[in-house]
């Protein structure tokens, strides 16, 4: 009898936890594709043809859009949503241009007329200045999505590659002498 | 006597070239023309430099540094005049220049006055970790890791001090060197570190082919004299040395025991050693203090006496300059910052063989493009090499999966499948096969009938797993910026919007107040 109590009591537990569980620690959102956009490199480019990282996980997930249309992700990012998704991996499609080389904005200060518009237009917050003052891009916040370059209406902003350290720099793959 | 000891996995024997430079006497190098120095610390940021072009700069002087806890200051190791702060190539696998100060000696070495702790039986251990600091101390076993953080060891229990003179890599012979002309030093260094770790015994172990290095310990443990004529400590063979004193109270001793261990390479890894000598493994990922054990080189612990007694930065070290490519190989004392070029012509320059250029060992050393390049704190050797002193580029054919890699590995990994999924860039399933706990000890390579590369794939395929995790951190760190500014964007919409509503508002308000005869809506 006791143990009929118990096991009762125990089972009442579970369910109080599981709906409490449910309440408090509930996903938000779709968490396909939540894991999606954790893969995306976060550049908001909209080289894909969506209007940022997170627009094109989800039409990933709806099946609406195929997993090869990221260039700043490039060959790894295909092969990682690949995985994720248990489908092949495939080579960048070529309508949205080819994997470059990681590159940073950098803002010719002699010719800054201060418009603001590059500060518009960046969507994490990496340019830095005021109406009619000079700006100047942060460097370690800089995606390298060249959303600003457009937008200025004087050239003056450049993407410059980001040149190797010896900080930055890693062992190469031995040159396959294999046949 | 070997019952004592565990035993690691694998390993090998190889053909070990020691006498080549252990049967000459220890020579004091000249001052160089040049001292060259890269600023470039552990972890990859450059110190700051606080001296500048132009200025005169005193022997023991701090010529750059900073507080990040993986950085230590630079000393200058002679006077003279700081001539250039610019890029130049460093001692580092890339080839890459990296930022140097670089001094041209007056040949004076006028020296900054020093201060020294005389009795450190009685400092606290915080005091005696923060002279070794600034000392610039650093392990000189070649991983030049900043050797007051690694006495820092948070609450973890320690109950043994670990000196490593087990040097196992063929033609090193520094430590051997050291051990035999100046063992006091090393034994005051151990007495030292055993009280910032408030630990009870220390074992100094040696290989079983170092007897003489075995015998002076024991000697100068006993409170003889070394067996040689009482040499001073190197760091002080220069000019304007002071001999040794010796402080601590020989009793001390009684808790340091000398252990000889078999002469297997890599027995002078320090998980290996740690292994061998106590039966504790090092957990995966996990460092020696995790099972109560701290590990230092000997010459760390002599360069810890220097600091701590005799107020001494480190600014020389022993450097083994030795290979079938050296006229007189020998062991010097060289200042830290000579430039490679000067220390083989105090050698006798080069010989016919001359090959290759090898700073440390030829399984765990770096190959140098040239020798412009400077000595640094964890030079340990100047290998001029042969043809086949190295292994050198061979063919390299397909695995025929004989599994001599994994007999030989001594962190039991199994190095044909690690290469298999490097090499074919499926970098999650090398990870499950512990990539990350190689220790680059070159054994593999060393037995593969096929002569695969297989280190290089190892640390290629390293290099890409931390840039993949960095890119991961970056990508991360993007979206929190930009959601916090969608977040913004949305807030200032909601403000305008609420904004213009109140304006309407409150002219829609004005307007029926200037109307009369009609009574106010009511609310
Ligand atoms: S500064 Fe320019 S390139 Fe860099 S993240 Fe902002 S918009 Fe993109
Ligand atoms: S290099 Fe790495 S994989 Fe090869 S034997 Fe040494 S520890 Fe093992
Ligand atoms: S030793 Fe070389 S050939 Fe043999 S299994 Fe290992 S990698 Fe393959």
């Amino acid at each position: 009898m006791l143990g009929i109590l118990l096991v009762c009591a125990l089972f009442a537990l579970f369910g109080l936890l599981l709906g409490y569980s449910a309440i408090h620690f509930r996903v938000e959102g779709d968490p396909l594709v939540e894991k999606i956009d954790a893969v995306l490199p976060q550049t908001q480019c909209g080289q894909c043809g969506f209007p940022g990282c997170r627009p094109y996980a989800e039409a990933i997930a709806k099946g609406e859009a195929d997993i090869n249309r990221c260039p700043p992700g490039g060959e790894d990012g295909v092969k990682a949503l690949a995985e994720l998704l248990g489908v092949e991996a495939k080579p960048l499609d070529d309508a949205v241009g080819g994997e470059k080389p990681k590159a940073l904005a950098v803002i010719d200060e002699q010719k800054c007329i201060g418009c603001t518009l590059c500060i518009q237009a960046c969507p994490v917050d990496a340019i830095l200045g005021s109406a009619k003052h000079m700006h100047t891009v942060i460097a370690s916040e800089c995606t390298g999505c060249e959303l600003c370059v457009p937008v200025c209406p004087v050239d003056c902003i450049a993407m410059e590659r980001v040149a190797e350290t010896l900080a930055s720099w890693k062992w190469p793959q031995p040159r396959s002498v294999l046949p | 006597m070997l019952s004592r000891f565990w035993e690691f996995h694998g390993g090998v024997r190889l053909n070990r070239h020691k006498e080549l430079s252990s049967e000459q006497p220890l020579a004091v190098a000249p001052i160089p023309k040049q001292l060259i120095y890269p600023l470039q610390q552990r972890g990859g940021l450059n110190s700051k430099a606080l001296v500048a072009v132009g200025d005169q700069v005193l022997k023991g002087q701090i010529i750059a540094g900073d507080d990040h806890p993986l950085s230590v200051p630079t000393h200058a190791a002679s006077s003279g005049v700081v001539t250039a702060l610019e890029y130049r190539p460093v001692p580092h696998p890339s080839g890459l220049d990296g930022l140097c100060l670089v001094i041209d000696t007056d040949g004076l070495d006028r020296a900054v006055r020093t201060k020294s702790v005389k009795d450190f039986n009685h400092s606290k251990p915080d005091t005696l970790r923060r002279r070794i600091r600034e000392a610039g101390v650093v392990g000189l076993g070649g991983a030049a890791f900043p050797t007051a953080t690694k006495m820092n060891t948070g609450n973890r229990t320690i109950d043994l001090l670990v000196l490593n003179g087990a040097e196992c890599e063929p033609y090193i012979t520094c430590d051997d060197c050291l051990l035999r002309t100046t063992p006091d030093s090393v034994l005051q260094g151990a007495a030292i570190l055993m009280r910032i770790l408030g630990v009870e015994r220390c074992i100094i172990a040696v290989e079983e082919d170092m007897p003489e290095a075995a015998q002076a310990l024991e000697k100068a443990k006993l409170g003889g004299r070394p067996p040689s004529p009482p040499a001073p400590s190197p760091r002080f063979a220069l000019p304007d040395g002071e001999g040794s004193k010796g402080v601590a109270d020989a009793t001390t001793y009684s808790n340091i025991e000398i252990l000889k261990v078999p002469s297997k390479y890599p027995t002078g890894g320090e998980k290996q050693l740690i292994q061998v000598l106590t039966g504790r493994e090092v957990p995966v990922r996990g460092i020696p203090a995790d099972v109560g054990v701290v590990c230092q080189n000997v010459g760390t612990a002599a360069a810890v006496y220097a600091a701590v007694v005799e107020g001494a930065p480190l600014t020389s070290r022993i450097v083994t300059v030795t290979g079938p490519g050296v006229a007189r190989p020998q062991n010097v004392v060289a200042r830290i910052g000579t430039p490679i070029a000067e220390l083989v012509a105090y050698c006798g320059g080069y010989t016919e063989r001359a090959q290759r250029l090898i700073m440390g060992g030829p399984m765990m050393g770096l190959a140098l493009p040239s020798d412009e390049l400077p000595t640094i704190k964890s030079t340990n050797c100047i290998l001029v090499a042969d043809s086949d002193a190295v292994g050198g580029e061979k063919q390299a054919l397909p695995c025929i999966r004989c599994g001599a890699c994994s007999e030989a590995c001594p962190v039991n990994l199994i190095p044909q499948q690690l290469y298999w999924h490097s090499r074919s860039d499926q970098l999650k399933k090398a990870q499950a096969y512990n990539l990350f706990d190689c220790i680059e000890c070159g054994c593999c390579d060393y037995v593969c009938p096929s002569h695969i590369p297989l280190v290089q794939y190892f640390r290629a395929a390293k290099g890409r797993i931390l840039d993949k995790q960095r890119e991961q951190q970056k990508a991360d760190h993007a979206r929190l910026r930009f959601e916090a500014r969608q977040a913004r964007k949305e807030r200032e919409k909601r403000e305008k919007e609420e904004a213009a509503r109140r304006k309407k508002e409150a002219l829609a308000k004005a307007a029926t107040d200037e109307s009369p005869g009609r009574p106010p809506p009511s609310p």
